[in-house]
C-alpha cells in the first residue's frame, strides 16, 4: 500500500521536492540552536515562550478539529463523510507530529526530554499533555491505519477496532482542553486566568481543522479525480461556520469581561493586543487583520451564493484559517506574557533562524501529510474504478 | 562550629536545619528551647476565608524580612546583596557582540526594582515620593504554595523540607512551564551557555569564579536557592551577611517563635508581594 507515495506526477514530486527543501533549511538551523542554545531564538527572560510554543498550540487545534469529520462518520452514521474521515485522521496524525516537534525544538535540553516519563509528576499538566498527545497519535495511526488497509483489501474494518474509533473522540477532546490546562491554571497571568480557555480553543479547533481539511479536499478535487460530494462539503462548511461564530463570541465575552469590570490587569494583554500598551504594539496590526480576516471568512460561508461555489469557499477556508492562526498560533501565547509579573512590557520578535526552524517543522507537517494522503487517495479512487 | 556560624543558628533558630556532624550539647539544647514552647504560632494572617491554603505550623519553615528603610538608610548596600548573590552563585553576566550587557539573555537571583513594580497591586494614586526612591529587592519568595512546582513535569524545581523551594540543574529539561507559572518573575533561563571561553581559556560571563557553587550547562532555569549550600554549612544567606548588622535582612525559622523573624512578623506590619494569588510568600517586606 506505502508504495503508492513514491509514484505520482511532476507536480507531486515537485511538491516533495520543494517541502524538502524548506525541512533541510529548518534541521540546519536546528543543528545552530542546538549548537548554541535557545537564545538564539527571539525569546527572553520576560517573554519565554515564542512561536514555538505558539504553533504547538494551535496545531493541537488542528489534530482536534479533525475529529468534526470523523464523529458524525462513526457516531451518528452519517455517510457522506464515508470518504473524507480518513483526511480528518491523517490530518490528526501530521498535526500530532508537528507539535511534538515543536515541543523538542523548544526545550533548553532536548536529550533530557524523557525526563517527563522517567519522573512522572502527575501535578504538571505538561505531563498529562504529553500523554494525551502521544496517545492521540497512536489511536489515530493505528484507526487511520487499519480502515484503510481494510479499504484497500475490500473489507470493511475489523470490529476489534471499535473501541479503539470510540475512544478516539473523547480523546481528541481531551487533547485540546489539555493543552488549554497549561495556560488557564497559572496564577498571576490573567490574559490567560480564563476558565473560557477550553472552549475557545474548541471552538477555533473545530474551525481551523475542518477548513483546512476542507480546502485540501477541494485542491484534491482539482487536482486527482477524488471528489469529498456535494453534501460533504455544505456540512463542512456548516461545522466551520458555527464553530467560528462561537469562537468569536467567546472573544467577544472576554472583552465585556475585561472592559466592564474595568480591572487593569484584565485589560492589559488586552490593550496589548489590539490597541498597544505603553508605546508596544507589535501584534496590534496581526490581531486586527484576524478579526477582518475572520469576519469576511464567516460572510463567504455563510451568504448562499459564495457558499457554493467552490472557489469562494477555497477563499473562505483560507481566510479562516488564517484568522484563527494569527489568533492562536500568534497573538494568545505572546499576549499572555504581557505585561510580565513585574508590570514591564518586553516585545517578542522571533529571529530569522527560529523562522526557519518553525517552517522547517511545517513542512515536516505537511510531508507526512501529503504522502498520508497519497496513499489514502490512490486507495480510494482504485477501489471505486 | 566557629562563634560565627553558631551565632547565626541560634539567632535564626536553624541548628536543627544545619544539623552539622553529631548534635552538639548546643544544639540539643536549642532542640530543648524550641520543644519547651508552646505550639508555634506559624500562620500569618491567612485564615482568613478566600485566602487559600493554611500553612503547615509545624517543622521548619525559613522566611525573610526585608527591611527597606534600612536599605534607605545605607545607601548602595542593596548593590552589595545583589553583587554578593551573583558572585557566590557564579551568576553570569552576558554580554552582547557589542561588549554590552545584553537585557534578553539576562539571569537574575536578586535585584532592585521600584515599589510600583514589585506591588503592582498597590495602589500608587497620590503615592509619598520618598517610597519612589527606596531601594526594594527582589528575590524567589520560596512560596509555600509555589506554582512553579506544581507546573514542573519533572520534580527539577521542588520544595524542601524547611520550606525553601530548589533546583536540580541536571534534571531540568528547559521546558520553561516554571517560568511561566511564577508570579513574580523570580526564575531565569540560561538563553546561552554561561560556561563559554574566550580563546585564553576565561570563562567569558563569570568573572571571580566560585569553585565552590557549581556553574549551569545552557538550556536550564535557575533562580534564587535560599543559599542552601550556605545554610546546610551553618551560614547564613549571602545577601543576608552583606547587610552585616544593620537588620535589614533577618532570616531564620519563621515556626520557631523564638526566632528573630517571628518576633519581628509578631510585631511589625510587614507586606508580602501578590498574597491574592494564595501562593503564600515566604519574603516579606517592612515599608
Ligand atoms: S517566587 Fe516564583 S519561583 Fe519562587 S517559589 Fe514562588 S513561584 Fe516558585
Ligand atoms: S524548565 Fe526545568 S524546572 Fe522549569 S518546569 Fe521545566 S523542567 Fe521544571
Ligand atoms: S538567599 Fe542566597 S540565593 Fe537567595 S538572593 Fe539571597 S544570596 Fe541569593
Amino acid at each position: 500500500m506505502i508504495e503508492k507515495a513514491l509514484k505520482g506526477s511532476n507536480v507531486y514530486i515537485g511538491w516533495l521536492v520543494f517541502l524538502s527543501v524548506l525541512i533541510l533549511a529548518g534541521v540546519v538551523s536546528y543543528a545552530q540552536q542546538y549548537q548554541y542554545g535557545l537564545g538564539y531564538t527571539g525569546m527572553s527572560r520576560d517573554v519565554s515562550w515564542g512561536i514555538y510554543i505558539s504553533q504547538f498550540t494551535f496545531l493541537v487545534g488542528v489534530a482536534a478539529g479533525g475529529v468534526m469529520i470523523v464523529l458524525p462518520y462513526y457516531v451518528h452514521n452519517f455517510k457522506d463523510f464515508g470518504r473524507i474521515t480518513i483526511l480528518g485522521e491523517f490530518l490528526a496524525i501530521a498535526s500530532v507530529a508537528m507539535c511534538l516537534l515543536f515541543i523538542m525544538a523548544d526545550l533548553g535540553q532536548p536529550t533530557r526530554a524523557l525526563n517527563v516519563l522517567l519522573h512522572p509528576t502527575p501535578n504538571s499538566m505538561l505531563f498529562w499533555d504529553m500523554i494525551v498527545l502521544n496517545g492521540y497519535l497512536f489511536l489515530n495511526i493505528l484507526v487511520g491505519w487499519v480502515v484503510l488497509h481494510s479499504e484497500y483489501k475490500g473489507t470493511k474494518y475489523p470490529k476489534w477496532l471499535k473501541p479503539f474509533i470510540w475512544l478516539s473522540l473523547p480523546w481528541a477532546i481531551s487533547i485540546h482542553t489539555v493543552t488549554a490546562m497549561l495556560y488557564c491554571g497559572l496564577p498571576g497571568r490573567h490574559f490567560w486566568l480564563t476558565a473560557i480557555i477550553a472552549p475557545r480553543f474548541l471552538a477555533s479547533a473545530f474551525a481551523a481543522g475542518p477548513s483546512l481539511l476542507l480546502f485540501i479536499a477541494l485542491v484534491l478535487k482539482r487536482v486527482t479525480k477524488f471528489d469529498l460530494g456535494d453534501v460533504a462539503r455544505d456540512k463542512i462548511i456548516t461545522i466551520i461556520g458555527y464553530a467560528a461564530i462561537l469562537n468569536f463570541f467567546f472573544l467577544g465575552l472576554e472583552f465585556f469581561v475585561a472592559y466592564y469590570s474595568d480591572i487593569p490587569g484584565h485589560k492589559h494583554a488586552l490593550d496589548y493586543l489590539f490597541w498597544g500598551l505603553e508605546g508596544h504594539d507589535n501584534l496590534v496590526g496581526f490581531m486586527r487583520l484576524s478579526l477582518v480576516l475572520g469576519g469576511l471568512g464567516l460572510a463567504l460561508f455563510w451568504i448562499p451564493q459564495t457558499r457554493s461555489n467552490e472557489k469562494t469557499v477555497m477563499a473562505a477556508c483560507v481566510l479562516v484559517f488564517s484568522s484563527l492562526w494569527i489568533d492562536k498560533g500568534l497573538g494568545f501565547v505572546l499576549g499572555g506574557f504581557v505585561p510580565t509579573p513585574l508590570e514591564y512590557v518586553t516585545e517578542y520578535y522571533p529571529t530569522f533562524g527560529e523562522i526557519l526552524i518553525t517552517m522547517g517543522v511545517w513542512s515536516t507537517g505537511f510531508l507526512i501529510l501529503t504522502i498520508l494522503y497519497k496513499v489514502a487517495i490512490s486507495v480510494k479512487l482504485e477501489k471505486e474504478s | 562550629m566557629d562563634d560565627k556560624r553558631r551565632r547565626f543558628l541560634k539567632l535564626a533558630g536553624l541548628s536543627a536545619v544545619a544539623g552539622i556532624g553529631a548534635p552538639s550539647a548546643f544544639n540539643l539544647l536549642l532542640k530543648g528551647e524550641v520543644n519547651a514552647s508552646s505550639p508555634a504560632p506559624a500562620s500569618h494572617g491567612t485564615e482568613s476565608p478566600g485566602s487559600g491554603h493554611g500553612e503547615a505550623p509545624t517543622g521548619v519553615r525559613l522566611g525573610m524580612v526585608i527591611d527597606v528603610n534600612k536599605f534607605a538608610e545605607n545607601p548602595g548596600m542593596a548593590q552589595k546583596c545583589v553583587d554578593g548573590c551573583h558572585q557566590t552563585h557564579n551568576v553570569p553576566i552576558f554580554l552582547d557582540s557589542k561588549g554590552q550587557v545584553n537585557p534578553k539573555d539576562a539571569i537574575k537571583w536578586i535585584w532592585k526594582e521600584p515599589f510600583e513594580n514589585l506591588f503592582p497591586d498597590h495602589s500608587h494614586y497620590r503615592r509619598n515620593d520618598a517610597l519612589h526612591e527606596l531601594p526594594f529587592l527582589a528575590l524567589c519568595n520560596h512560596c509555600d504554595n509555589p506554582p512553579c512546582v506544581r507546573a514542573c513535569p519533572t520534580k527539577a524545581t521542588f520544595k524542601q523540607k524547611n520550606g525553601s523551594v530548589i533546583m536540580d540543574f541536571h534534571r531540568c529539561i528547559g521546558c520553561r512551564f516554571c517560568m511561566a507559572a511564577c508570579p513574580y518573575g523570580a526564575r531565569s533561563f540560561n538563553w546561552r551557555s554561561p560556561r563559554e571561553r574566550d580563546e585564553n581559556g576565561n570563562l567569558k560571563f563569570i568573572k571571580n569564579l566560585n569553585e565552590k557553587f557549581p556553574t549551569r550547562m545552557r538550556g536550564v532555569v535557575e533562580k534564587c536557592n535560599f543559599c542552601a549550600e550556605r545554610i546546610s554549612e551553618g551560614l547564613p544567606p549571602k545577601c543576608v551577611e552583606a547587610t552585616g548588622d544593620t537588620g535589614a535582612m533577618i532570616f531564620g525559622d519563621m515556626n520557631d517563635p523564638n526566632a528573630p523573624i517571628s518576633q519581628v512578623l509578631k510585631s511589625t506590619f510587614t507586606i508580602q508581594r501578590k498574597p491574592a494569588l494564595g501562593t503564600l510568600p515566604s519574603v516579606f517586606y517592612i515599608i
